[in-house]
């Protein structure tokens, strides 16, 4: 278990930075800076970030930002980036209409 | 944005059958079953959605249906991968804002 | 709840995945194979660049002919492929989830093989989210697939081998590449891919990257800058350009999140997020694989041989294949893979600086950084030899896994030997005949045919040209060197085309003596 407070002092606390306003998820449009702020408040792993920024749980699913995402996180934690705790994987791994997910199995359930 | 028609290693492109579609109430021509996204870009349209947000203009960016930037209202259905879905005849393309049509 | 019981699951009907269910049917199980797209093929139906390796491994093929290739191999065998079924989950008793079309169905598997591919990478830079902005996956499905252009002048981010030879593409498709800009200090991908696209006269920007891409609601400009080795931006420095589209290449990522949802022991690598695997794709739960670029990313060529020893080993755990059998058709494949794997570009030499080839010859250190071999870098080649009459001259100057250009000279002129990445030799005893098949099998384009004094004061050089308009005997145009920089006025003397060339023309120049060894590109008159 990470010691989130011994981490927290360790690491600093939160710089401003030019490009903090940069846009990381697309879909659910998070910026560079809300994730920076957030590991300062104590968010270390990915699963977490997507609850508590919502990054990566937009219409693409973090398809495209998530491996930024992790490199910001371990930047900011100064950790390399495999260190960072990547999100469950958990059904459905893409995108589905409510009405279609309500239906599985269909007539046969 | 035009089509390609003779290329050096793929050779004439096939010919497809034209259909008529709207964007935007304004009326268009593709090729039916290739990309909605296709037949916009053939057309000149770039912006297919402005974001909830920032309202900031998105377009195709992946062309395989994975980063979704290009969804848009399709026969009155949000969040259609329009770099995807094949075109038909009749279809009423809109640009999506957020998550909707914009309210007339 | 209704369940389908198959012999062998597949996800994804690309190269990895078609091959091992071909490889697995020819034993006779019955696969199922789910793809999320419409068409199947994976990438391969994208790649019209002629592929490395040797004979065994589909050398000098196009890679959409090897697709439709795979297409029918598959078909022979019965392999059952799925298109528009999108598996959307995967447990660790094999129960596959699929979403086909409108209904969610259920699958159970005796064994299931992962074969899922992988993502494009992605940076972002102020504007990276302006229509305009694609990833290089893009380019080439809206180019290859959908025939359209993607813009009219395309900045290219990333020098690995997709963008180069997306580069190359986006040139063959009419469009104008302004300048390809990569963060690190040196070229990515394969020396001769980058030297045919810097020889048609774009500029490379290594130690450079986008600070900045214009445009309110579209792409109209991006300025690059020059950053240190820290990766910062180096102030003063900055180039703009003019573009319409921005194309990024930035490296591709495994997509394996279905395996760490079944349970599948999973490695962090720098290649990415990975199951932990056996050689033949065995994972950490029996009867759970996986192939291709799921478990590691590679070429499109490795990844149907992973697929075949995949394929080979469910058969096995299925039953179907003895385990003698199976010991000799890995080894077998092991042995193809092998070969593969070897030279500069081998996964164990990632991200090294390579200073010397295998023979000793000192690495151009121009076409790392600039994507051309300086004049008086080349002949120090071993491919590259001087004579009167005509002969190949081969700038082929890394140790990459490829040898067609062997086997294509029926005479004997060209050796590489058995081990594939070696330098091609020309035995300057052995008389050329000018067949030019060398110079069209060669998938790197480095091939050129040169014959001194064919009229007095004048040479010819015979180059690989895919590219429209085909000049005509009689055109002039600009001769342009490797470095792409217009050299001197040239008369086109003669034009071959041929299916044996598959749509690599060779287009020969008339060139004056002093600029023979120069000469290395064409380009008409505007």
């Amino acid at each position: 278990m990470l010691d989130i407070q011994g981490k927290l002092e360790e690491i600093g606390p939160y710089v401003p930075a030019a490009d903090d306003d940069l846009l990381v998820c697309r879909c659910e449009e998070v910026t560079k800076g809300e994730i920076r702020k957030a590991v300062h408040q104590g968010i270390t792993t990915i699963e977490e970030m997507r609850r508590y920024l919502r990054s990566g749980m937009g219409l693409c699913q973090g398809q495209t930002c998530g491996n930024m995402v992790k490199r910001i996180m371990a930047q900011e934690l100064k950790v390399s980036p495999v260190e960072i705790v990547p999100a469950t994987s958990r059904v459905p791994m893409r995108p589905i209409e409510m009405e279609i997910a309500a239906e599985d199995g269909g007539l046969e359930s | 944005m035009e089509r390609i028609k003779e290329h050096p290693i793929l050779g004439e492109t096939p010919e497809g059958k034209t259909v008529t579609f709207t964007y935007d109430g304004k009326e268009l021509t593709g090729i039916e079953g290739e990309p909605i996204a296709t037949a916009l870009r053939v057309a000149g349209v770039m912006t297919h959605r402005y974001t909830a947000k920032r309202h900031e203009p998105r377009g195709v960016f992946c062309a395989i249906g994975r980063c979704t930037d290009c969804v848009m209202v399709v026969d009155g259905q949000p969040n259609v991968r329009t770099c995807i879905t094949p075109l038909k005849e009749g279809m009423v393309v809109q640009t999506q804002y957020g998550a909707s049509a914009k309210e007339q | 709840m209704k369940v389908t019981r198959y012999d062998l699951i597949v996800i994804g009907a690309g190269p990895a995945g078609l091959s091992a269910a071909i490889e697995a049917a020819k034993k006779g199980v019955k696969p199922i194979v789910f793809d999320e797209n419409a068409k199947p093929g994976g990438q391969l139906f994208k790649q019209i660049h002629k592929f490395f390796g040797s004979k065994e491994h589909k050398a000098k093929i196009r890679g959409f002919k090897i697709g439709e290739d795979l297409l029918k191999e598959a078909e022979e065998y019965g392999v059952e492929v799925v298109l528009n079924a999108t598996v959307v989950g995967l447990y660790s008793e094999k129960e596959v989830v699929v979403k086909i079309g409108e209904e969610v169905k259920h699958f159970k598997g005796d064994a299931v093989l992962v074969a899922t591919g992988a993502a494009e990478n992605m940076v972002n830079f102020p504007g990276w989210t302006l229509p305009g902005v694609i990833g290089a996956g893009a380019a080439q499905t809206m180019m290859n697939l959908h025939h359209i252009k993607p813009g009219e002048r395309v900045l290219m981010l990333g020098s690995g081998n997709v963008g180069l030879v997306v580069s190359f593409q986006l040139m063959q498709s009419g469009c104008e590449v302004v300048a390809l800009a990569d963060a690190a200090p040196r070229i990515g991908g394969y020396g001769v891919h980058a030297a045919k696209v810097a020889r048609t006269g774009v500029p490379f920007y290594l130690s450079h990257t986008i600070k900045e891409v214009e445009g309110t609601d579209r792409v109209t400009g991006v300025t690059i800058a020059q950053v240190d080795s820290h990766f910062q931006f180096i102030p003063g420095t900055e180039k703009h350009f003019d573009v319409d589209t921005v194309c990024v290449a930035v490296g591709l990522s495994p997509m394996a999140q279905l395996l760490k949802m079944c349970g599948v022991e999973m490695v962090d690598t720098r290649g990415g997020f990975i199951p932990k695997c056996d050689d033949t794709g065995a994972t950490s739960i029996p009867g759970v694989y996986a192939a291709g670029d799921v478990a590691g990313i590679e070429e499109a060529s490795s990844a149907m041989i992973e697929g075949r020893m995949s394929g080979a080993a469910i058969a096995t755990y299925l039953g179907y294949m003895t385990e003698e059998e199976k010991t000799e058709r890995i080894a077998e494949l092991e042995k193809a893979l092998g070969s593969l794997r070897k030279g500069m570009f081998a996964p164990e030499n990632r991200g090294k600086l390579i200073e010397k080839t295998d023979e000793g010859i000192d690495i151009s250190m121009n076409l790392l950084e600039k994507g051309y071999v300086a004049d008086e870098e080349i002949a120090r080649f071993p491919g590259v030899t001087k004579r009167r009459k005509v002969h190949p001259v081969m700038e082929c100057t890394q140790n990459i896994p490829c040898n067609p250009c062997q086997d294509a000279c029926k005479k004997g002129c060209i050796t590489i030997g058995d081990n594939i990445t070696s330098l091609p030799i020309v035995d300057p005893s052995v008389d050329c005949i000018n067949c030019g098949m060398c110079v069209a099998s060669c998938s790197g384009q480095a091939i050129f045919l040169v014959e001194e004094e064919v009229e007095p004061g004048l040479g010819e050089v015979t180059m690989p040209y895919e590219f429209l308009p085909l000049p005509k005997e009689g055109d002039k145009g600009m001769g342009l060197g490797r470095d792409g920089r217009e050299i001197v006025e040239v008369t086109v003397s003669r034009v071959r085309t041929s299916p044996a060339y598959d749509h690599t023309n060779l287009l020969t120049v008339k060139v004056p003596m002093e600029h023979l060894d120069a000469v290395r590109f064409y380009r008409p008159i505007a």
